[in-house]
C-alpha cells in the first residue's frame, strides 16, 4: 500500500475538483486515506507521477482532469478511479477495463438536480423567463408595454435522447406538465411505455423539443448534427445538459441565428468556458455555465459517496457505485 | 349583431381579440378615448357589453354609466377588477376564462421556482457577461424534494401541486376550508403554512379577504431561506414589506409575475440576484391567449344569441 509518514493510503488528485472549491475540501476528507495533490507540485505531470505515485492505487477524477491511457501507463499500481463528475467521458474506459481498474461513478446522486436544470432551461426558453426578467429590469415594461407572447409547454412532444437515470427523471417531470414523451437510446427500455425511436433523426422529426441526456462517447460525438437539427425544424427547441460535443455546435449556432431552430437551453458547450458570441444577442437562448450539479445538496451528497467509495476500496469492500457498462 | 356596442376597457394590444370582436360587434376602445365621461354619455344606449382583462374591468362607477349593460366578458380568470356585487344587483352576466390558462400559469409557477432556486436568469447573465471565463458560478439550491406550500387549491393550485409532485416536493396548502379528497397536508392559517414550507405560492383569487394575505407576519414565518412565488395578483402581497424583507435578507428569494401597481416594479428589486421579475405573463402564450379570446367572443355570442354562456361566473 502506498503510504506516507502518517501511514494512510493515498488518492491521486490531478486538479482541484470544482466541488472542493464550491463546498470546501473538508466533506471529502477521511481518516482512512489522504490526497496526493499533483496540482500543488511544481513538477511536470510525468515527472511527478514517476517520482511520487508509483504505488498509488486510487485516483479521484473530475471532469477537467482526463484519465488517459498515457497517464495510466505511468501508474502501475492504480486499481480504482472514483469520479466526482456525472460523465465518464474524461476517463479512458477501455484502458481501465484492460487493466482491471474499477471505476466508481456518481450513481444517481446528481440525477434530480440535472433533470431539474433541464426542465428549468426548457420552461425558461419556451416561456422566455430570462428574457422577460431582463425586460423588466431594463425598465422596458413601463416604457414599451407588454412583453411579446411566448410558447405553451403543455401538450408539446418531447424527445429524450438517452433514457438513463437522468433521462428518466426528465421524462417523469415533463409528463406532469402534459408533455408527450418519446425517446432514443442505444436499446429500447422494456420498463417504460414511452414510444422508442431507433434513430435520433426520426425522433427529432416527431418532436417539438429534444432534450440531450446521454453520455458523451465516440458514438454520440456530434450526434445532433445538421440533419437532426433540420428534422427538428424551425419551431423546435433543443436542451443540452449532457456534454457540449454531443451537438455540432457551429451548426446549431448557425441554425439559431438563421431562425431554423426556435430556441435552445444549454448548460454545456464544446469548448467551455468559451461560448459562441453569436448566442449572446439571441433572446431565444438560455445559457448556463455548466452548473447542473452545483447545488450544495448534490455536492455534499457526492462527497459522502466519494468518501464511501474510497473507504470501501481501501477496506477491500465492494464499491458503492461501481460503473458497469450495460 | 354588428349594432351591438362592446366597450373594451383594457388596452387593445391583442390583435386577434380586437379583430374577432370587430367582426361581430361595434367595438369601442375605451383607453383611446380622451373625454371618457362625454363618450359614455353619448354612447350609453349602444353599449351592451364590456370586455376587460386582469388590469382593467368594470367597476361600480362604470357600470352605473351604462344602463344597457348586459354582460361583462373578462379576458382573464381573475375578476378582482369587476364589481361582481354590482353586476349581481343589476343582473349583468359576467364571464371569465378559466381552464384554458390553468396549465400555462402552473407551468410558470414552477418555472419561477426553478429560476429562483437555481438562479437561471442570473447565471444566463453571468455567461453573457464573460464572467464564466474567470470562474465557476456559485452554488445554487436544489429544488427537487423541497416542501411547497400553496395558498389556494383551486384549478391553478392543484395544477401546481401536480407538477411539484413530479419533483418529489411534499405539498402543503391553505384554503378557507380543508379539502376532503386531497392528499396534501392542510394548514389552517397562512402563517402556519409559511412556517412549514420552503417555497410559498400564492394561487388564490384576489378578494377583500385575500388582499395582503402575504403580510409581514407571513414573510417572517417563511424566513431567510424561504422563497415566495406570486402568480396571483400583486395586492395579494404587502409589497413594501416584501421589498424590505428581500433587501434586508429576511426573505430568501422571490419569483414574481404580478405587482401591486403594474407595470411599475419596485426598483430596489433590480439589484437583487435572488428575485425573478416577470411582466405579468402567466397566461402569455400564443396558444393560450387565442383560447382565451375564443372564450371571450364565444361567451358574448352565446349571450346575444340567447344561448347558455360558456363560462359564466355571475
Amino acid at each position: 500500500m502506498a503510504t506516507d509518514q502518517e501511514g494512510l493510503p493515498e488518492v491521486l488528485l490531478f486538479m482541484k475538483p470544482p466541488a472542493f472549491v464550491l463546498v470546501g475540501e473538508q466533506p471529502f476528507t477521511s481518516d482512512k486515506f489522504r490526497y496526493l495533490k499533483v496540482y500543488e507540485s511544481p513538477l511536470p505531470l510525468d515527472q511527478f507521477l514517476l517520482t511520487h505515485a508509483q504505488s498509488v492505487q486510487a485516483i479521484l477524477s473530475s471532469g477537467g482532469a482526463p484519465v488517459t491511457a498515457d497517464i495510466l501507463r505511468l501508474l502501475p499500481a492504480v486499481r480504482v478511479v472514483v469520479t466526482t463528475s456525472a460523465g465518464l467521458n474524461q476517463i479512458d474506459l477501455p484502458e481501465c477495463r484492460r487493466r482491471g481498474i474499477k471505476v466508481a461513478n456518481t450513481g444517481d446522486t446528481y440525477s434530480a438536480d440535472v433533470a431539474d436544470m433541464a426542465v428549468g432551461l426548457l420552461i425558461d426558453v419556451m416561456r422566455k423567463i430570462s428574457a422577460s426578467d431582463g425586460y423588466v429590469r431594463q425598465r422596458r415594461w413601463s416604457t414599451e408595454g407588454d412583453f411579446p407572447l411566448a410558447s405553451k409547454l403543455g401538450g408539446k412532444r418531447v424527445g429524450v435522447v438517452g433514457l438513463g437515470n437522468i433521462g428518466c427523471e426528465v421524462a417523469k417531470r415533463l409528463e406532469a406538465f402534459g408533455c408527450r414523451i418519446a425517446y432514443n437510446s442505444r436499446k429500447p427500455k422494456s420498463y417504460v411505455s414511452y414510444p422508442f425511436y431507433p434513430n435520433v433523426c426520426e425522433l427529432a422529426s416527431n418532436c417539438d423539443v429534444l432534450v440531450i441526456c446521454c453520455a458523451l462517447t465516440e458514438q454520440t460525438h456530434h450526434l445532433i448534427n445538421k440533419k437532426v437539427l433540420s428534422a427538428l425544424g424551425k419551431d423546435g427547441i433543443i436542451v443540452n445538459i449532457g456534454r457540449g460535443p454531443i451537438i455540432d455546435e457551429k451548426e446549431m449556432v448557425r441554425c439559431l441565428v438563421r431562425g431554423e431552430v426556435a430556441g435552445a437551453g444549454l448548460d454545456v458547450f464544446e469548448n467551455e468556458p468559451d461560448v459562441p458570441k453569436e448566442l449572446f444577442s439571441l433572446d431565444n437562448v438560455v445559457l448556463s455555465p455548466h452548473c447542473a450539479v452545483f447545488t450544495r445538496e448534490s455536492l455534499i451528497n457526492v462527497s459522502e459517496l466519494v468518501v464511501g467509495n474510497l473507504e470501501a476500496f481501501f477496506s477491500n469492500k465492494p464499491l458503492l457505485s461501481e460503473y458497469a457498462d450495460d | 349583431m354588428e349594432s351591438i356596442g362592446v366597450l373594451m376597457t383594457c388596452p387593445p394590444t391583442y390583435p386577434y381579440l380586437v379583430e374577432e370582436l370587430e367582426k361581430r360587434f361595434t367595438l369601442y376602445k375605451f383607453q383611446a378615448i380622451q373625454d371618457k365621461a362625454h363618450f359614455l354619455n353619448t354612447h350609453k344606449a349602444a353599449i351592451r357589453a364590456v370586455v376587460g382583462n386582469s388590469g382593467f374591468g368594470a367597476d361600480a362607477e362604470l357600470i352605473n354609466m351604462l344602463p344597457n349593460l348586459e354582460i361583462v366578458s373578462s379576458f382573464s380568470v381573475g375578476l378582482d377588477k369587476v364589481d361582481l356585487a354590482k353586476c349581481k344587483e343589476r343582473k349583468i352576466r359576467v364571464t371569465n376564462t378559466p381552464d384554458v390558462l390553468t396549465e400555462d400559469v402552473a407551468d410558470l409557477a414552477i418555472g419561477l421556482m426553478l429560476a429562483v432556486l437555481r438562479r437561471l436568469c442570473e447565471s444566463d447573465r453571468y455567461v453573457r457577461s464573460g464572467k464564466w471565463k474567470r470562474g465557476d458560478y456559485k452554488l445554487t439550491t436544489k429544488f427537487s424534494g423541497k416542501t411547497v406550500g400553496i395558498i389556494g387549491l383551486g384549478r391553478i393550485g392543484m395544477a401546481i401541486a401536480k407538477r411539484a409532485g413530479a419533483f418529489s416536493c411534499p405539498i402543503n396548502y391553505y384554503t378557507r376550508t380543508k379539502k376532503p379528497d386531497v392528499n396534501y397536508k392542510y394548514y389552517p392559517s397562512v402563517v402556519e403554512l409559511a412556517a412549514n414550507c420552503h417555497i410559498l405560492v400564492v394561487a388564490c383569487p384576489l378578494t377583500e379577504e385575500t388582499r395582503h394575505i402575504v403580510n409581514r407576519e407571513v414573510i417572517d414565518a417563511l424566513g431567510p431561506k424561504g422563497v415566495l412565488i406570486n402568480i396571483g395578483r400583486g395586492p395579494h402581497v404587502d409589497e413594501p414589506e416584501l421589498v424590505s424583507a428581500l433587501v434586508e435578507g429576511r426573505l430568501g428569494g422571490a419569483g414574481l409575475d404580478v405587482f401591486e401597481n403594474e407595470p411599475h416594479v419596485p426598483e430596489q428589486l433590480f439589484a437583487l440576484e435572488n428575485v425573478v421579475l416577470l411582466p405579468h405573463v402567466g397566461s402569455g402564450t400564443v396558444e393560450t391567449r387565442q383560447a382565451m379570446a375564443d372564450l371571450v367572443v364565444g361567451n358574448l355570442e352565446a349571450h346575444f344569441l340567447n344561448k347558455p354562456l360558456l363560462t359564466p361566473v355571475v
